[in-house]
């Protein structure tokens, strides 16, 4: 936007340049030219050396999977003297018995449970919130807002004991049931603010020719909101797929365990033999699916966090 | 601040075609019946559990015997407890040193990209990676693989002159570890602060070069001043979730919060004494101070952001 502006603007002097250009101004445009150049060149070397700087440990961490065992800690080099597919052999073979894809289904069911809910409790609340002029909303929408400051510690410990009551540790219903009844307002939150910016035009028409709000909101708002159903669903599944305390307080039984967990027991067997080599590749095989939305998803993410604020 | 304005509108906006009160009622069956799942979760997992752990705090409870009222004898007990004073210390000095740290990183390489050179999509995406994985177990993992004893950090620094030695088993280089481990995380804050500078009208840049300000001058009195609102929503969040860091003190220290309570930030110390020990009254009082200190602090940043948040179409 802010480039265009500015290129419009010295456009007739530039034309009348292009005109009858003096030796002069041939000069000088070749300088600015030059000098150009050499700020882009500076700037590229500093941003990648920066990038070089930021992605190691990453690089890193990908390199040191293929290494043997051994040759891991200390080693700055991210080029591998020996290739080695040991480590993820171990890795995949699993953990006391649970195969690595227990775990990996596990944590894909709750973090496909944890989209579906989240995208569908998280509609249906923003519609009432942006759309419905019922009494009361005001309230209901600054009590929402609230509870994206509170720490989830002040609920942890009862919701436990609740849970524990019922019966319901070493089952996904602790990690899920909140996800279907919107308790993360900043999904709410986002929705809200993306269906306050559709036309309300479209509604008023839908409500002259007689459709109620289940009717407006299943046909004329879901398909609207896209946009912002699927940058949900994208933060909604990578949050459900790194959480660690959640999964660590309801999942003791080591075939329900997430990845997360999963690795962390493994961390606790195997640093008495620091076998650093199936850690790690264990730890690389739990960012994969996160990577692969992160590189499917790229735009929907860095606009979510630029708008919203949403952390990753 | 949105509620508030769109209800002052409401009045004006709506009064001409006054509702038949039949179409209100339906109004208001369809609001409720739209928030039914949200009102579920407010009262059922929010407001019922506050409730719960605020009278929890005032009572011993272990999970197994019935609670039993002790007063204000935890908030008394917490106050004394050496360990919970350590992670009070260092939870607070890593929220003081790593978020100002981490929002300057942010801030400087957001106006670095932000003079678009070129390949300014590809730039944020790398430098914003660290944040959508940095909290988790994997790179807690790594972060103590590469600052172990022995570790590429350890080489490093010893190259520089360093003392020799992990940084995992030190009491005095954890903090500095978690500190760049939060600030390695600076892509998200940027990314807002990349939104921020495009809103910044170039025009105001040219009219201060014309008047012949430097670019120390124009970062204090445009970048600033402009970006203030941003600044504020960052330094809000990040706070906030500086207090919260749970995951990789947990795996770095194997869930104890050592070497010498070094690494004992507030969340693991409150996860220790709640489900290690199963202290679920002293835990509740630790969680209910923190929503408190959160609430103060997020008081105190709206209370003086009057004096240095500027709104634009605001005069000061």
């Amino acid at each position: 936007m802010t480039e265009t502006q500015m290129s419009s603007t010295p456009l007739p002097a530039a034309a009348a340049e292009a005109v009858m250009p003096s030796d002069h101004e041939r000069e000088r445009r070749r300088r600015r030219r030059g000098r150009d150049r050499r700020r882009a060149v500076v700037f590229h070397a500093i941003t990648l050396a920066l990038v070089v700087v930021i992605l190691y440990p990453a690089v890193w961490m990908v390199v040191s999977s293929f290494r043997p065992s051994t040759e891991i800690v200390g080693n700055v080099s991210i080029i591998p003297s020996a290739v080695t597919l040991e480590n993820y052999a171990s890795a995949f073979s699993g953990i006391g018995g649970v195969s690595f894809w227990t775990f990996f289904a596990n944590s894909t069911i709750l973090a496909v449970g944890s989209v579906v809910g989240v995208a569908a409790s998280s509609a249906v609340t923003a519609y009432a919130l942006a759309r419905i002029d019922f009494r009361g909303r005001a309230l209901w929408f600054s009590l929402m807002i609230a509870t994206l400051l509170l720490p989830v510690h002040v609920i942890l410990i009862p919701q436990y004991i609740v849970f524990n009551n019922l019966g319901l540790v070493n089952t996904f219903w602790p990690l899920l049931l909140g996800k279907f009844l919107a308790a993360e307002a900043f999904f709410v939150f986002l929705m809200v603010q993306f269906m306050r910016n559709l036309p309300r035009e479209l509604d008023e028409a839908a409500r002259i020719d007689g459709a109620g709000h289940v009717r407006i909101f299943r046909s004329i708002m879901l398909p609207l909101m896209k946009p912002a159903l699927v940058t949900s669903s994208i933060f909604a599944f990578i949050w459900s797929w790194n959480d660690f305390l959640g999964p660590l307080l309801y999942l003791k039984d080591p075939n329900l365990y997430s990845l997360p967990i999963a690795l962390r027991l493994y961390v606790d067997q195997t640093t008495g033999t620091s076998n650093f080599g199936a850690q790690i590749a264990m730890a690389v095989l739990a960012l994969v699916p996160v990577l692969i939305f992160f590189l499917v998803f790229q735009r929907y993410i860095v606009a979510g966090v630029a708008t919203q604020g949403l952390k990753g | 601040m949105t509620t508030t304005t769109r209800a002052a509108q409401r009045p004006l906006a709506e009064a001409p075609r006054r509702r038949s009160s039949r179409r209100r009622r339906g109004e208001d069956l369809a609001g409720y019946a739209f928030l039914t799942p949200w009102l579920l979760g407010f009262f059922l997992l929010t407001v019922g559990p506050m409730l719960a752990s605020l009278y929890l705090s005032f009572t011993r409870y272990d999970l197994f015997n019935a609670p039993s009222w002790v007063g204000l004898e935890n908030y008394q007990r917490l106050f004394a407890d050496p360990r919970f004073i350590d992670s009070v210390q260092v939870t607070t000095l890593f929220a003081v040193i790593g978020v100002p740290v981490k929002l300057a990183a942010s801030l400087a390489v957001a106006m670095l990209l932000n003079m678009a050179l070129g390949a300014k999509g590809f730039y944020r995406s790398a430098f914003y990676l660290p944040s959508l994985v940095g909290a988790s177990v994997s790179i807690a993992i790594v972060w103590r693989a590469i600052f172990i004893d022995g570790g590429i950090v350890d080489r490093i620094g010893q190259g520089v002159g360093l003392e020799a030695g992990g940084w995992v088993g030190d009491p005095s280089r954890t903090l500095p570890m978690f500190i760049l481990l939060t600030v390695w995380q600076f892509g998200a804050p940027m990314v807002i602060f990349l939104a921020g500078l495009k809103q910044v009208p170039a025009e105001l840049y040219e009219a201060a070069s014309v008047d012949g300000a430097g670019p120390v001058r124009r970062f204090l009195s445009i970048t600033l001043p402009m970006l203030s609102p941003v600044i504020f929503f960052n330094l809000l969040l990040e706070t906030i979730n500086a207090f919260q860091v749970f995951a990789s003190a947990f795996i770095i220290s194997n869930g104890t919060g050592g070497p010498a309570n070094s690494t004992l930030f507030y969340t693991l110390y409150l996860y220790i004494r709640g489900f290690g020990d199963f202290q679920m009254g002293y835990a509740s009082a630790m969680a209910w101070l923190l929503v408190l200190v959160v609430g103060a602090i997020t008081l105190v940043f709206f209370k003086t952001s009057r004096s240095w948040v500027h709104y634009s179409g605001e005069t000061r």
